[in-house]
């Protein structure tokens, strides 16, 4: 089987409390793989440590089938794992188009030239210009982003992990805060994401995930509970004490 | 057809950020016409432009990368020494003892840079002041090499270019502090707008998206600080070479306390922060000390309270307009 990303057998723990408990997770290439879980179940802290903010405390991450357990953040998304962030990470002083001409200046290796000007580098300028074309960012390249309303900012965030071209997408809940009028066009971009990528969705909004998963992973207290596809989790009544019903009460 | 013209427009908008606005020409114009405008100030014009360089050098780590520093006299110390000791012992070409100056700051900031690159800025404000003050009482005690206390004698400058000796009016020093300025602050301009430059802008706007995109933190920030650090030591040859002598005061705190006062009346992030605030700096000071030459300090401390308050978007307003009537001009011209 191909995996996009894979952990194997990931601890991590802070004091006595253990975040991430002996997970074993496969992200096969080409996925549209959701992992869900109740509040405080260690998602995030799973994300992490996949992207480098955290260090496990035991385990192995692979991407590719290459192991980045170690590497640091930078180095990963060279090698092709991106993320988004659940609270908007962006460049408050930036424009749109400056923050994507960054992220494709750092892929094509340009990010250490002090020299050579942005416009002229007729690579950097057309793949800038797919990506806000793409992402539908062209009307409002030139403004602020700290001025932009809050789901372009949402759209900003994961246009600039995808300028990374890359072939793992964690994709942090995209859809947090995004008021129900500019919903619609963030689950468009999301659906609209290639297949080539392989995406795993963080996600608290059931109605997101199950328009968009084919394949779910329940944490919950840190481990694996269940995963399957939409449907088996629906179905499974483990699922529905831990997470399901529990959030339909809410 | 659709795309090759949105392809323009985004060239456009990229070249846009480096486009010369017409109140910078204006000001480029005025600083060299200031030779002629002004010729029995250009002592003074000169110690403006070696103030403009040193904070256009705090500017580029302080406005661009986000890295404080209450040490920088340690650049601009080192820059000093290295050409007041390259003068004395290998030769007196100002160019030379330049290049000579520059070197040994940019070494320093390259080995120093490690220390500034994790931690809050609280610790860099920390560990920049104790490695000004290492400095300090290194030149200070190593009296056979710095002359100690009594600074640096016998530093001999030859001609710029081998054709123009310095003179007691400043003539020569003003205009060959102001090309060594302009040329290093086109160097800078360049930079700032180049993918390096954006990667700067990137981790002081949110590190942790700067790495999340690919950018190397820690590695852009040595750079960043080498750089800046070899414009202080810029800065500080050409004080050594413009006054054929090197003292401890190159070294001294209020050094890089008054830089900081300079970039915030300035303004950090634009280039112009540094050059203008050196100007109103001086200009200031030189006033004050005019009429109360022992109170200096309670006025520059009154003004600076003041202008924390509430002047600060007084005067960049003034700017503000000032600018934008040139562009005005600039544009009916064009037409």
């Amino acid at each position: 089987m191909s995996a996009a990303l894979r952990t194997f057998d990931l601890v991590k723990s802070f004091g006595g409390i253990t975040a991430t408990d002996h997970v074993d997770f496969t992200l096969a290439k080409g996925a549209r793989h959701a992992l869900i879980g109740p509040n405080g179940a260690g998602k995030t802290t799973f994300v992490n440590q996949l992207t480098g903010v955290l260090k496990p405390s035991s385990g192995r991450i692979e991407l590719m089938g290459e192991e980045i357990t170690t590497l640091p953040r930078a180095a990963r998304v060279k090698r092709g794992l991106a993320r988004t962030f659940q609270i908007n990470q962006l460049f408050a002083t930036m424009t749109p188009l400056e923050m994507i001409a960054l992220v494709t200046a750092e892929r094509l290796g340009r990010g250490s030239h002090p020299f050579r000007a942005l416009d002229r580098d007729a690579e950097l300028v057309d793949q800038t210009a797919e990506i806000l074309n793409r992402f539908r960012l062209d009307d409002i390249m030139d403004r602020r982003i700290a001025t932009l309303p809050y789901g372009k900012q949402r759209q900003i965030e994961i246009a600039a992990a995808f300028a990374a071209r890359p072939s793992v997408l964690l994709l942090d809940e995209p859809a947090a805060g995004v008021p129900e009028a500019e919903r619609r066009e963030l689950m468009r971009t999301v659906a609209e994401l290639p297949d080539d990528v392989s995406v795993l969705l963080i996600e608290h909004d059931m109605d997101l995930v199950f328009r968009f998963a084919t394949r779910i992973t329940v944490l919950v207290n840190g481990r694996v509970l269940a995963e399957g596809t939409p449907e088996e989790m629906a179905r499974d009544p483990a699922v529905r004490a831990a997470y399901l019903g529990e959030d339909a009460h809410v | 057809m659709r795309a090759e013209t949105f392809e323009s427009r985004v060239r456009q908008a990229l070249h846009a950020g480096r486009r010369w606005h017409p109140a910078e020409i204006a000001f480029w114009c005025l600083a060299f016409a200031a030779f002629l405008l002004f010729p029995s100030q250009l002592l003074l014009l000169n110690e403006i432009a070696i103030l403009a360089l040193f904070a256009l050098s705090l500017d580029l780590i302080l406005g661009y990368a986000g890295i404080v520093s209450l040490g920088h006299a340690a650049f601009l110390g080192t820059g000093a020494y290295a050409a007041g000791l390259f003068a004395k012992h290998v030769g007196g070409d100002p160019l030379a003892g330049l290049a000579a100056g520059m070197a040994a700051a940019g070494l320093l900031g390259l080995v120093t840079s490690p220390l500034v690159l994790r931690g809050t800025d609280l610790t860099r404000l920390m560990i920049t002041l104790g490695v000004a003050l290492i400095l300090y009482e290194l030149a200070n005690s190593l009296g056979w090499l710095t002359g100690g206390a009594d600074g640096l004698q016998g530093v001999v400058m030859g001609p710029v270019l081998g054709l123009f000796d310095f003179d007691i009016f400043g003539r020569t020093a003003y205009l060959y502090s102001l090309c060594v300025l302009f040329t290093l602050f086109l160097v800078a301009r360049r930079v700032v707008h180049s993918p390096f430059g954006l990667s700067l802008r990137a981790i002081r706007d949110n590190p942790l998206r700067a790495s999340a995109s690919g950018v190397p933190n820690a590695r852009r920030l040595a750079a960043a600080y080498t750089i800046a650090a070899t414009y202080a030591g810029a800065a500080g040859a050409l004080l050594a070479q413009t006054t054929q002598f090197v003292s401890l005061d190159v070294l001294d705190f209020h050094r890089s306390a008054d830089l900081m006062l300079v970039l915030i009346i300035g303004g950090a992030g634009y280039l112009y922060g540094g050059l203008i605030g050196a100007i109103a700096f001086k200009l200031l000071q030189d006033a004050i000390a005019t009429f109360t030459p022992q109170y200096w300090m309670f006025w520059i401390g009154l003004f600076l309270v003041l202008f924390v308050l509430g002047g600060r978007e007084i005067i960049h307003g003034g700017v503000k307009a000032v600018a934008g009537r040139l562009a005005g001009i600039g544009r009916g011209a064009a037409r």
